[in-house]
């Protein structure tokens, strides 16, 4: 009890601790292509959920709109992804932070929200002019709460899925001015440090640009006695090297970024760079730092930069790496996805999720999940799931049918996959005719389906760490490791493009003119029908009288009667 | 004659017979037809007149609830009343005025801002004698402590004044003070010579002049008050200091945000360090307690790299520092507010408040005035907005420290700056004391309660003054443009704002400051509720040529038969009316 009274007192004298690390992991992908990992981690020894006088409000290297958004709205744990292009499993591997295309949004709130719905309302509204973004956009028609696949990252068994909200918008088109607001975030801005490099022309020329936020509570130490705030900003880029350079491996940070390292920034206590050495390139300036670490089941040792010191920058005052390399030989990953609709007509069609295993001998449950837009009806009976053409009955199935402009539908599944197999989920599903407002401004477009959603602890090849010790490098930090012989990942599929049966939108106009004309016509016999009088006419002669009769006149002949 | 020829003739004469009936019939017919024909026309034109366009009228017309339109009109002109109670107590001084005490009078004066807006101050002075206890009180060494020992008596209520009269050989006061104007709503005041043979209305009348004076300083002046009310009355008449002292005050609102931030653009050199919380709690927030009743503030603050100041300061050999000069301050802002980001969690006003460290190359910097001169603070403000400070570090530290160099922030000086700025932004107007006043300095709390008053009235005023603008502006726009779609949610916002508006107006009239304070926030918020609704915009743009697109093709093919056949009947109908005319000649 003393004990804790001296604490707070010491605490409320000095102001809270915080620090800021900053990497740059640069992996040569066995395509040909560069994958570029930012991370930047704030972390801070407070609590935003603290209410009254010890409320959070004195911002140093947090970011003070972030902070104000968590205790405003109650927020346990946040993820926010924006991305443009898909990711490759099959070509370039597991990412270290897997992201879908277009905006992802979850949030875990505080138990004690009552009104949670409410608060993701405003909280989407309020990220939507944080970070420029179209998350108005999430309503109730595209959230769900998933039961299982989206657990708490950070401190905190919430189990509740009540608390917690998941959208997507596969839609959204990231750019520019998506990544000034999240460069903003950072202390150091873009004026020094790593964000220097982040040069909005050469992130976007890419095959792959994806930004996020990710914010948890998460321990102090290891004994875990007090929370600490987490904020880990990420922003994973591809560059397609190989094809534009004339098919040549080799890369400078000056040929990806178009600028050149000169310091770190000031307020980071770490700042590094890592370049994944595991296939031997040629890397130029060499360092005689190196790192073995085990990221997704994999061992890959690690060339560091460390950026806090004056010898890296060498003479020059300035760090630009090369790196040349043949390396083709790249782990298959073991666990990918991909989807399709087929069918034909605009009617029905069916849903394909191939899921692939390709561990030689092990099986291994997989958590799938499914959030379809109710303008889909999924007809749920015709659920089948197949591996090596026998039917594999899931062991755990929650699904949550739709509501016609309410909610969207939910399927989840716990699978258990086979080795080296390739398990198909088929579902059929009938387009529904929206409302001519319904409709988006293209609607020959297609509409979209966000991408499915494959959980799994996959057994690992090599023997995981999981001591929390310091030097973990971030990228390997992120999804705390539970146990040594198997390791997190979460597989996004491709989102869909379904196209709906789609109106003539000048229909309304048309419609009105031709009930219009009807009514009118039905009316006007109507009204002739009232105010004529009808007589019966003499009938005139036939036509071969009359011409008779005509000649007759000429001939002066009588006339035919 | 044959059997046949008889019959032959019979059917003849049957046909000619039942022919010419026939064609009778036929004539008889035509007739009646026609008038059938007539009949039938003005009855579908009766139909359509009767039924139809009542029925079209009434199902594409727009919703428009009931709105208080006479009780806003009476908003438009408006009567404020300003009462101040002033509870005179004269020690005594005279035995003969003792019995007579107390009484009281009223003192009204009216003065018409513009057509539509008035005031009307009411002064009520009621004279009584002081208690034993006050004496008591009274008696202290100093003036300052005789002040804390009366407002431990007794609690004086929002907007009134106490005066007390001592003595003119008192020794409470150095001789040269006339008045002493303490920390709560109690005045000291020597009382003028008198002369014995003076009856009381002498007394009183010598003290009159004396009184008003005090009220004059303590409570706001004219001129204060048509400031408070700029919303709605065009500055005309207003001096120019209170028309600026107007203009630097931030709006009414019902909540701000004071946002503290620290501008460090090297943090290379220099690793800023400000005990920004302390500073808070012992300077900011005593104020802020003080001023609840009439806002609620919200307090945070940042530290931001890497924030530059939108010009170059100019380098002056003279003095060898840079400078900024007064016409470069307004260029100041710009850049750094896109990094200041705002509230995402309120949309309050915000208030903010920068503390720039110049970096190692460009330091010292001083700002300097219109005049070339130096500023002492080094600080400016922008009327509504903020104030920024320029804090030098440089001879912190030598040339070779080692960088980054640590640096402890010398808040209780930041904090004098800010807080005075925070005062303008508040609207806290500067007294200007007649010779001869003392004014108790506020304390801690950096706000007296008379000045508390003071602020109260003038945000009642403005409110009121903002929420009736307001809601008659949306009345005349809703009686404007028909074709917007009032709901009940607006009208019902609508007749609360009323309602709450005169209630506080009623209650400023009766003096209660506090509750005319929460009627005109309520007032504010309802209108504002009201004039922003978005239901409000769904409908108001249909314009009539797509209203006529959309009905031509029904109303002409319908219409254009009924109106020939009418005018056909009409002219028929002329024609007869000739024919019969003719007939008769």
């Amino acid at each position: 009890m003393h004990c804790k009274s001296l604490w707070i007192k010491a605490s409320a004298k000095s102001p809270a601790k915080d620090q800021f690390q900053e990497e740059l992991v640069i992996r040569p992908l066995h395509s040909g292509d560069i994958y570029a990992s930012f991370q930047f981690r704030t972390l801070w020894d407070t609590d935003f959920l603290q209410e009254g006088q010890k409320k959070v409000s004195h911002y140093r290297l947090f970011p003070k709109s972030l902070g104000q958004v968590l205790s405003k709205f109650s927020v346990q744990e946040l993820h926010i992804s924006f991305t443009q292009g898909f990711w490759r499993t099959m070509q370039w591997g597991q990412p270290f932070i897997p992201s879908p295309p277009g905006a992802e949004l979850w949030v875990w709130f505080h138990h004690t929200v009552s009104d949670v719905d409410g608060n993701w309302k405003e909280l989407t509204n309020v990220l939507s002019g944080i970070f420029c973004a179209s998350l108005n956009f999430i309503d109730m028609t595209n959230t769900v709460q998933p039961s299982a696949s989206f657990k708490p990252l950070g401190l905190g068994n919430a189990t509740d899925h009540r608390f917690l909200r998941y959208a997507t918008l596969p839609r959204e088109i990231v750019c520019t001015e998506n990544l000034t607001p999240w460069k903003k975030l950072l202390p150091c801005g873009s004026k020094a440090g790593l964000a220097v490099l982040m040069k909005s022309e050469k992130l976007f020329h890419s095959s792959f640009h994806s930004q996020a936020v990710h914010i948890r509570p998460i321990c102090q130490d290891e004994q875990c006695t007090s929370k600490a705030w987490e904020l880990r900003q990420t922003l994973n880029v591809v560059f397609d090297h190989y094809t534009s350079g004339q098919g040549k491996k080799e890369w400078s940070l000056f040929k990806m970024f178009s600028r050149t390292l000169t310091e770190a920034c000031p307020l980071a206590s770490s700042s590094k760079v890592y370049v994944d050495i595991t296939d031997n390139p040629e890397l130029s300036p060499a360092t005689p730092l190196l790192s073995q670490a085990v990221v997704l089941g994999d061992r890959r040792t690690y060339s560091v930069y460390d950026l806090t010191r004056a010898e890296t920058f060498g003479q020059l005052r300035s760090f630009n790496l090369l790196l040349r390399w043949k390396g083709d030989n790249m782990l298959r990953p073991l666990l990918h996805a991909e989807r399709y609709v087929a069918g034909f007509g605009l009617q029905t069609g069916e849903i394909h999720t191939v899921i692939y295993n390709n561990h030689p001998y092990r099986a291994f449950p997989v958590l799938l999940m499914d959030s379809v837009p109710w303008y889909l009806q999924l007809y749920i009976h015709t659920l089948t799931v197949t591996s090596k053409s026998r039917d594999n009955k899931p062991s755990y199935i929650h699904y949550q049918p739709a509501k016609d402009r309410h909610r969207p539908h939910l399927l989840e599944m716990l699978i258990q996959l086979p080795p080296h197999s390739m398990t198909e989920v088929t579902v059929q599903f009938e387009r529904a005719l929206l409302k001519w407002t319904e409709y988006t401004p293209d609607p020959n477009h297609g509409f979209y389906v966000g991408s499915s959603v494959i959980s799994a602890l996959v057994p690992s090849m090599v023997a995981m760490s999981t001591n929390f010790t310091q030097d973990q490098p971030l990228f390997s930090s992120f999804v705390p490791v539970k146990e040594e012989s198997s390791y997190f990942v979460r597989v996004y599929t491709e989102p869909l493009l379904v196209n709906l049966p789609t109106p003539d939108f000048s229909m309304p106009y048309n419609v009105i003119c031709l009930t219009c004309t009807v009514v009118a016509v039905g009316y006007g016999s109507f009204y002739n029908l009232l105010t004529r009088t009808f007589q019966v006419d003499e009938p005139s002669p036939p036509l071969a009288k009359r011409l008779a009769n005509f000649i007759r006149r000429i001939r002066g002949v009588p006339l035919l009667a | 004659m044959s059997k046949q020829r008889q019959d032959l003739l019979i059917y003849f004469s049957f046909y000619f017979v039942f022919y010419y009936y026939y064609y009778y019939l036929l004539c008889v017919f035509i007739l009646l037809e026609k008038q059938r024909v007539r009949n039938a026309v003005l009855a579908i034109a009766a139909v359509v007149i009767v039924v139809g366009i009542p029925l079209w009228w009434k199902t594409t017309e727009t919703y428009r609830a009931w709105l208080p339109y006479s009780e806003i009109s009476e908003l438009d002109s408006l009567q404020v009343t300003h009462i101040i109670m002033c509870g005179l107590l004269s020690r005594n001084t005279n035995p003969r005025t003792q019995k007579k005490v107390p009484l009281s009078h009223v003192n009204v004066k009216e003065h018409q801002i513009d057509a539509k807006t008035g005031l009307r101050y009411k002064y009520e002075t009621r004279y009584r004698t002081a208690t034993i206890m006050e004496e008591d009180a009274l008696n202290q060494p100093t003036a300052a402590e005789a002040d804390l020992s009366l407002h431990m008596l007794s609690e004086n209520s929002c907007g009134s004044v106490v005066v007390y009269v001592i003595p003119e050989s008192s020794a409470l006061m150095p001789e040269d003070v006339k008045a002493y104007v303490g920390q709560r709503r109690t005045v000291l005041l020597r009382s003028p010579p008198f002369r014995s043979s003076w009856s009381l209305k002498e007394v009183l009348s010598n003290l009159d002049v004396e009184v008003e004076q005090v009220v004059s300083t303590m409570s706001f002046g004219h001129q204060d008050i048509v400031a408070a009310l700029s919303n709605r009355v065009r500055m005309t008449k207003v001096t120019k200091e209170s028309m600026a002292d107007s203009m630097r005050a931030i709006k009414s609102s019902p909540g701000y945000e004071i946002t503290f931030s620290l501008l460090n653009p090297d943090p290379k050199s220099h690793s800023l360090h400000w005990d920004i919380e302390g500073a808070v709690q012992s300077y900011i927030q005593p104020l802020l307690n003080k001023l609840a009743p009439i806002a609620n503030f919200s307090v945070d603050s940042q530290i931001l790299y890497y924030a530059v100041l939108g010009v170059n300061p100019r380098f002056d050999n003279s003095v060898s520092a840079y400078t900024l000069s007064a016409d470069s301050l307004s260029h100041v802002i710009n850049p750094v507010e896109a990094r200041l980001g705002s509230n995402a969690a309120s949309s309050n006003p915000v208030l903010n408040f920068l503390l720039y460290v110049p970096d190692a190359h460009h330091s010292p910097l001083y700002i300097r005035d219109h005049s070339k001169r130096e500023v002492p603070s080094n600080a400016f403000h922008s009327p509504r907005w903020g104030g920024i400070m320029v804090y030098n570090v440089n001879e912190m530290y030598g040339p070779e420290a080692e960088r980054p160099v640590d640096i402890n922030i010398n808040m209780a000086k930041v904090m004098g700056v800010f807080l005075a700025q925070l005062r303008l932004m508040l609207g806290v107007q500067r007294t200007h004391p007649p010779t001869g006043f003392v004014l108790q300095s506020p304390g801690s709390a950096g706000l007296a309660d008379w000045e508390l008053d003071r602020l109260l009235w003038s945000r009642s005023v403005e409110n009121i003054a903002t929420a009736s603008t307001t809601i008659t502006s949306l009345a005349q726009l809703l009686d404007q443009i028909g074709n917007i779609v009032i709901n009940d949610n607006v009208a019902q916002q609508v007749s609360s704002a009323v309602t709450s508006l005169q209630s506080a107006v009623a209650e400023l009239e009766a003096g209660n400051l506090a509750f005319a304070l929460h009627y005109s926030r309520e007032a504010v918020l309802a209108s504002e509720r009201a004039f922003f609704d978005p239901s409000l915009l769904h409908l108001l743009y249909f314009p009539d040529d797509q209203k006529f697109a959309i009905y031509i093709p029904l109303f002409l093919p319908m219409c254009v038969p009924i109106v020939l056949s009418l005018l056909k009947t009409v002219s028929e109908a002329k024609q007869r009316l000739a024919d019969k005319q003719a007939k008769s000649d």
